[in-house]
């Protein structure tokens, strides 16, 4: 008897398929791996591909010991310091991109009045406009965290005032038909329907906050995770910047994993798309 | 009360004529029954009564008063589809009316005022048969579900006018045929108008005390779009309402809803017989009159046989894309949300 051949298309893989997620990683690991040891063993000197026990020992020296100039855990105080930059920043984007992005959408004079101040600012690129925000807001934290903002808001109030729009000619009729007023649509109708689209906008910005954020921190700061690593980079210390590569992509990770769950946890009625 | 008077309607976009010279008295509590063929404006007429458009030309009163130019808790709607809201439950949609009623700052209502806006709106849950699924999202509702929900959560408001807009187009008759019901009886308790436009024919005879066909009466062949369908058949019916079918059928219909597949009980009856003698509708119970008093069957093979048939000239879905001169007419000139088991209702199309 033959077997059945499937299109590629429909096979899937068994359970659901998390080993074969891994290999990847795997991989990559094995690769590292085996090159820093070849790389070491030609030249006990190299610095390009340092050996998991190097990376190791240097990361707990920045974890777990004070700094001696500054008395800090330097590990524990950059992290501090960007997450509560990324979190201003970010914090700030989501209430001023919801509010204004909400009511572009329901607004038609809003809409034409601001719909294309919007996006001619999404237009341009944040990073560009960096020296404008040392100079006007000087080289402190509100620089950084209005990079952050600056750079995302503008996407956040076009995905959310398109998301508005997109909701059913039905429904704001239907709305309107209960007797609700322009704001009691927003709260009750507009609002709630759009709060899982703002994670998911959230989600997709985090990838530009991160990186506004570290290349704000590059140019000027004094603590942070970004900071660190161009700050090493002087060094060739790959021991230090790999483990905090590593570190902030877990971050990232969390914060991209956290909302998602969020996202399922607070609107069970709201579909994810994609479900392939 | 809830009289509609619609005086030398014009509805256009750009140059297309949609509807032209509608003149209505519509009597109050009656029930309008709205067919048409796909494209001729039915569904603009109802957005019309709404106030989700303002009409080019004439006027539409209710009770003598201009109607307000927007939409309003006077004139309730239930549409084909999105009509319930997803991210509230069964619950949450019915008393969404009452709360934003009743909270206008924050459109909520808590403890005590919620539990009577509950109580209320288990009495309309209770009567559309989905008191027990009040707790789910509509997403894991059946479409016959949320249809009956949609109704439970218009009728809430009690509205003086309330406009289906095929209601019923994406279920199967059996389904149908018990929601029926859910109109008529509110309709023949609380006063008020009903306006539903329908593609079937025999719904629009059952329920109906008054069916209006829209079409089109002058026709320009170079310019398709220069004239409007206008009512070209408007029949007072004199028969009994059909009265709600007994409970233990609205609970069969559920029990297949929401066991999966939807399909239509077995044993449910096609025609509804009047087990509960309820008060028939006044407007219903007019002396027989030599004029109107008409099989409705009688009538229908009048209409459906009868002349050019309407579907051909009024299909604006279709007509939209400019055809060449000589080339083949579109075979079918039904929309894409005509249901299967309705086609060709209207006689011939090809
Ligand atoms: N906003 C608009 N702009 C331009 N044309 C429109 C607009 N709204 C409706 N029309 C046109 O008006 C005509 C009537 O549309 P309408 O939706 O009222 O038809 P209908 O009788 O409800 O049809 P169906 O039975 O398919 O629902 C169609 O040809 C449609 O293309
Ligand atoms: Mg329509």
């Amino acid at each position: 008897m033959t077997s059945y051949r499937f299109r590629w298309i429909n096979r899937r893989p068994a359970g659901r398929g998390s080993l074969l997620a891994l290999l990847p990683f795997v991989a990559i690991v094995v690769a590292y791996a085996l090159g820093s040891h070849a790389r070491l063993a030609r030249n006990p000197e190299d610095k390009l591909m340092p050996a998991a026990a190097t990376m190791a020992q240097s990361f707990a020296t920045l974890a777990f010991e004070r700094d001696a100039r500054s008395g800090d855990y330097l590990f524990w105080e950059d992290s501090r310091a960007s997450l509560v930059r990324m979190g201003a920043g970010l914090g700030i984007a989501t209430g001023v991109g919801l509010v204004v992005g909400v009511a572009i959408g329901m607004l038609p004079y809003l809409r034409a009045l601001l719909a294309s101040l919007v996006a001619a600012f999404s237009m341009i690129p944040a990073l560009a406009i960096l020296p404008i925000l040392f100079i006007v807001f000087g080289v402190g934290e509100v620089a950084k965290v209005v990079l952050i903002v600056v750079g995302v808001v503008p996407f956040i109030i076009r995905d959310l005032s398109q998301r508005v729009g997109e909701l059913p000619e039905e429904q704001w009729i239907k709305a309107q038909t209960l007797g609700a007023s322009s704001w009691q649509v927003a709260l009750r109708m507009v609002l709630p329907q759009i709060l899982p689209r703002l994670i998911d906008a959230l989600r997709l910005s985090l990838g530009p906050a991160w990186l506004f954020l570290i290349s704000a921190e590059a140019i000027s700061a004094t603590s942070g995770l970004g900071y660190r690593i161009f700050l090493v980079r002087r060094y060739l210390s790959m021991d230090v910047i790999l483990p905090y590569v590593l570190w902030i992509t877990l971050l990232a990770f969390a914060f991209d994993s956290g909302l998602k769950w969020l996202r399922r946890a607070a609107f069970p009625w709201a579909r994810e798309e994609a479900r392939r | 009360m809830s009289h509609l008077s619609v005086r030398r309607l014009w509805q256009s976009y750009g140059d297309k004529v949609v509807l032209e010279r509608i003149n209505l008295e519509i009597e109050s509590r009656s029930f309008v029954s709205i067919a048409g063929a796909s494209g001729c404006g039915k569904s603009t007429f109802l957005r019309l009564v709404l106030g989700q458009e303002r009409p080019t030309r004439g006027t539409i009163l209710l009770d003598g008063d201009p109607l307000p130019p927007e939409p309003g808790p006077d004139r309730g709607v239930v549409f084909q589809r999105y009509s319930v809201f997803p991210h509230l439950t069964v619950l949450g949609n019915v008393i969404l009316g009452l709360e934003i009623e009743r909270s206008p700052l924050l459109g909520r209502l808590f403890g005590a005022a919620r539990r009577r806006a509950i109580d209320e709106a288990r009495h309309y849950l209770e009567a559309v048969g989905l008191d027990g699924d009040r707790e789910r999202y509509p997403d894991a509702l059946s479409g016959g579900m949320q249809q009956r929900l949609s109704i439970a959560q218009t009728l809430i408001k009690k509205p003086r006018v309330l406009l289906l807009d095929e209601p019923f187009g994406a279920l199967d008759p059996g389904t149908r045929a018990s929601i029926h019901a859910l109109v008529l009886r509110p309709w023949s308790e609380h006063p008020m108008t009903v306006l539903m436009v329908t593609h079937d024919l025999t719904e629009a005879f059952k329920l109906g005390t008054r069916v209006l066909v829209f079409d089109k009466t002058r026709h320009d062949e170079q310019e398709p779009e220069r004239y409007g369908a206008t009512v070209t058949y408007d029949l007072t019916l004199n028969r009994s309402p059909s009265t709600p079918p007994p409970p233990a059928e609205l609970q069969a219909e559920q029990a297949s809803t929401r066991s999966g597949p939807r399909c239509p009980p077995a044993d449910a009856p096609r025609t509804l017989g009047g087990a509960h003698g309820e008060p028939a509708h006044p407007a219903r119970r007019r002396p027989t009159d030599a004029s109107t008093a008409v099989e409705p069957r009688a009538v229908r093979d009048q209409f459906v046989g009868a002349g050019p048939a309407p579907a051909r000239r009024c299909a604006g879905h279709v007509r939209r894309r400019p055809r060449r001169a000589g080339a083949p007419r579109p075979t079918s000139t039904h929309g894409p949300r005509r249901p299967p088991w309705n086609r060709g209702r209207y006689g011939t199309n090809s």
